[in-house]
């Protein structure tokens, strides 16, 4: 039996930092507007703010079996502590994704360091739109969804009245990504001899 | 008063429920069923729109007797069966008869709550002082110093007072009658039933075979003729002192406010749903949007 | 439901499938109490039941929901109420009710952690034989399970369906995981749906014996308020509805209770196979494991090991048959669950061929991985 394709991905951060609306946005952009197979799930504690946020994406060609992520093809992660405890099974040839100025240790050479906070700051004037700006920075490098797609979901299911705000939020996270060649990375954090032995 | 008497008889009694009830010779439960029936009758109210709710306990048994939509519920619930038959059709005269343990003890949540919620709704509460069907365990409104079942020496607590707490708790009406006085009961379960909103009559009766007898109040008789004795009409005890009215109790109408009722507030929910459903999708028409609210 | 949603993928979550469902079903009464992680039910209800004519209301707790919803189905109106463990405690007192007045309803469990107030925002199955028998006295109950987003709408139609056929509240068990998970589903248009109404009596109201013996075992059901003016009671009653005691009428009337659900076997119990023509090692599994399982039994059979799956999609009454016929045809027969071993109680129960039962349980809050039952499946 041939086994069918996963990519995972794992958004990751604090509670407030509208992890798992991103995740959201992003799995119905690819279920709905993109009509590909997508199951979507979280952790979260009782406390609304604070605390450690996780959600995770799993896209496939085929109906699939277990929810969760298995090994993830790509993380991204807001804060250093969600980066330390959710870095774990990336996969080796897996991308990580952080925010540049609130994780500073990043453990893996297969990395995309970007200023999102900085960027909802600076270019939106709300850092609450952060994770909008993440989220189209990971929409692009993932290359799982079409940016219109995303677009449209992120319209779809932003509180009314914020569309703008954060539809700009996305097209800046998108723009900062194009920049980054993710060729120039390390298409493994093994080497290939390593991966022969 | 035969006739009528004999009308109630024919038109309103299951006759092919094997009689006789459960309830003790002289017991206060039959005034209040008769009290009852002679309201519905003299408001012309047709059978097949009156359903009646009752509890656990002696109370709980009187629906059985009566030809109407009759539901018997679990103890203390009665008002939460009401609640899902009202909201399902409101057309229908809902009313729920409780026994005092079964309305403020183990359904008191769903008591105050049912009065907050003010859902037209009648309530009659059949208030004996005590858990008669089950051997004369003291009840909520078991006064203090009583002896019962479980308080052979001397109870310790506090009884409520369900009409008062009917008024704070937010019914629309709120009127306590008593066995004793039968005409009078009929006319407040009138005004119960025509009310729109919660209401709530607290019949004052008597269980001379489990609290009378404990606490030497006489047989059924002398505990009805107490009633007289010590029942002041409210209008009359606004002039009475505190010490005037030690051991006595009021009856009449103790609250009678205009609310909106539940179910015509809902009724507004429905629309704000239905204007809010158009104006999304008119703008879906308009800017081709899909929102996640649809 | 909007029938213009037809054929286009949807993004759901579990909680909100089941609220389409229901409205598909027919479902126009709810009532219930804040809890996590069934509150999105009471959420998105209490904004679509007014949109098509029907009641959300909140009571004041779990035993008042349910009284509600029975009260609002002895109207003749389809009803739910939604939960998690704490407040399916509450429910059991009104469900019993339920079961002996024979009024059709839906509860729907989405369990967490427990017992008590537990692991309020973390997944378990510790419930699955309090749905069976938690309510006091003998009673017959159809218990649900859903393991996807499509489950949660297809089974809560078909809960309502047996609840409507059978005059019996059916209980859909639904778990943190299924209830939180967002899935791209395709809904059917409400004309391809297959809908049960209750049967309403054809006869004139002066003939009307509501709780009499039928060939159906399931007696015709007037709503309170059409002119069948009858008595309801949580008593034992007769076949008029009135009260009995007699030994005779009370056997008849429990039976009855009794045989309507073993007559309707063939239609209640639903399960779902997969890679079980050959298979030699299988795993049982019901709600949100069942997917860890059908992962587990993929990889498998990527090592070449003869695994298969079947998945208990009904609960109560137990599928007897298709669980005797695996434990006959494996060698070795795994049971994950996230609780002690509920179901593996009853596959022992049913084990006469003596087959090999591995019990696998996992009560930390966390859905158990497929990797998990990788291992039994290597070991066998």
């Amino acid at each position: 039996m041939k086994s069918s394709t996963r990519y995972e991905i794992r958004f990751s951060g604090s509670g407030g930092q509208g992890i798992i609306t991103a995740a959201v946005v992003m799995a119905d952009a690819i279920g709905a507007f993109d009509g590909k197979n997508v199951c979507q799930t979280q952790s979260y504690g009782p406390e609304a703010r604070g605390g450690k946020s996780k959600a995770e994406l799993v896209i496939s060609d085929s109906p699939i079996d277990y929810p969760k992520a298995l090994q993830v093809d790509l993380l991204l992660a807001m804060t250093q502590a969600a980066c330390d405890a959710y870095f774990f099974d990336l996969k080796t040839d897996g991308l990580l994704i952080v925010d540049s100025g609130l994780v500073e240790q990043v453990p893996t050479s297969r990395a995309v360091s970007l200023p999102f906070t900085q960027i909802a700051r600076q270019q939106i004037g709300r850092e609450l739109v952060a994770n909008m700006v993440a989220l189209g920075a990971v929409g692009y490098l993932s290359g799982q969804v079409s940016m219109e797609s995303l677009h449209s979901a992120l319209l779809a299911r932003v509180p009314k009245g914020t569309e703008e705000m954060n539809r700009k939020a996305l097209q800046a996270g998108i723009d900062a990504a194009t920049k980054i060649d993710l060729s120039s990375l390390p298409r493994s954090i093994i080497s290939d001899w390593e991966s022969e032995l | 008063m035969l006739e009528r008497a004999e009308i109630i008889r024919q038109e309103y009694l299951r006759h092919d429920k094997k009689f006789p009830h459960v309830w003790c010779p002289g017991c206060g439960n039959g005034i209040v069923m008769n009290a009852l029936l002679r309201a519905i009758h003299h408001l012309e109210l047709p059978k097949d729109n009156i359903v009646l709710a009752s509890g656990i306990g002696c109370s709980g048994r009187l629906p059985t007797y009566v030809d109407f939509n009759t539901i018997h519920t679990t103890h203390g619930r009665a008002l939460t069966f009401a609640t899902g038959v009202k909201l399902a059709k409101p057309q229908l005269s809902v009313i729920a008869v409780m026994g005092d343990g079964d309305a403020t003890a183990i359904g008191g949540n769903h008591f105050i709550h049912a009065a907050r919620r003010n859902l037209n709704i009648t309530a009659i509460i059949i208030n004996n002082n005590t858990y008669g069907m089950t051997g004369g365990q003291y009840s909520p409104t078991t006064p203090y110093g009583s002896k019962s079942t479980t308080s052979v020496y001397g109870h310790v607590e506090h009884a409520f007072n369900i009409a008062e707490l009917a008024v704070v708790a937010g019914a629309s009406f709120v009127a306590r009658g008593t066995v004793y006085h039968a005409n009078h009961l009929n006319t407040m379960i009138q005004q119960a039933i025509v009310k729109k909103g919660f209401s709530v009559v607290e019949v004052i009766s008597n269980c001379h075979v489990q609290h009378g007898r404990r606490n030497k109040l006489g047989n059924a008789v002398q505990m009805i003729n107490s009633f007289k004795e010590n029942a002041v009409p409210v209008g009359k005890a606004e002039g009475m002192t505190a010490a005037d009215m030690q051991g006595k109790f009021t009856i009449g109408v103790l609250c009678d406010v205009e609310k909106p009722v539940s179910t015509e507030e809902y009724d507004r929910v429905r629309q704000a749903a239905q204007t809010e459903a158009s104006r999304i999708a008119e703008e879906k028409a308009k800017n081709g949007v899909k929102r996640y609210e649809e | 439901m909007e029938a213009s949603e037809g054929q286009k993928k949807i993004l759901l979550q579990g909680n909100e499938a089941i609220v389409h469902g229901a409205l598909a079903a027919g479902c126009r009464f709810f009532a219930g109490y804040p809890i996590t992680p069934a509150s999105e039910i009471s959420e998105i209800l209490s904004v679509k039941l007014p949109l098509v004519g029907g009641t959300f209301i909140q009571m004041e707790d779990e035993i008042a929901s349910m009284g509600a919803i029975i009260g609002a189905s002895l109207a003749g109106v389809k009803s739910m109420t939604a939960t998690s463990g704490p407040g399916f405690s509450l429910i059991q007192e009104n469900l019993g009710y339920a079961c002996i007045t024979e009024v059709p309803c839906v509860i729907v469990n989405v369990m967490r952690g427990g017992p008590s107030t537990g692991l309020p925002t973390n997944v378990a199955q510790g419930d699955v034989l309090m749905a069976r028998w938690g309510t006091h006295g003998d009673h017959p109950i159809i218990v649900l399970s859903v393991s996807s987003v499509s489950e949660c709408f297809s089974v809560t139609i078909k809960a309502f369906n047996l609840s409507e056929k059978f005059r019996v509240p059916v209980i859909i068990l639904s778990d943190e995981v299924v209830a939180h998970t967002r899935e791209s589903v395709i809904l059917p248009n409400q004309n391809e749906i297959q809908v049960f109404d209750r049967i309403t009596p054809s006869v004139p109201p002066e003939w009307y014996k509501p709780y009499a013996e039928n060939n159906r075992g399931v007696p015709d059901m007037a709503a309170v308020g059409d002119g069948y003016r009858h008595h309801v009671t949580g008593l034992v009653h007769d076949e008029r509805g009135f009260p009995t005691q007699q030994p005779k009428e009370v056997e008849q009337f429990l039976n009855r209770l009794h045989n309507k659900i073993t007559k309707g076997f063939s239609e209640i119990v639903m399960t779902k196979s997969f890679e079980m023509e050959d298979a030699e090692v299988c795993v049982i599994a019901y709600g949100s494991v069942a997917r860890s399982a059908m992962r587990a039994v993929k990889d498998a059979r990527m090592q070449g090991i003869k695994a298969g799956m079947v998945q208990l999609v009904t609960l109560f009454p137990f599928p007897r048959k298709v669980v005797d016929s695996a434990l006959r045809q494996c060698k070795a027969v795994i049971i994950p669950e996230m609780n002690m071993g509920q179901i593996s109680r009853e596959i022992h129960r049913v084990n006469q061929a003596g087959t090999r039962i591995i019990k696998h349980n996992r009560i930390d809050g966390h859905l158990i991985t497929p990797s998990e039952i990788l291992k039994h499946l290597i070991s066998v």
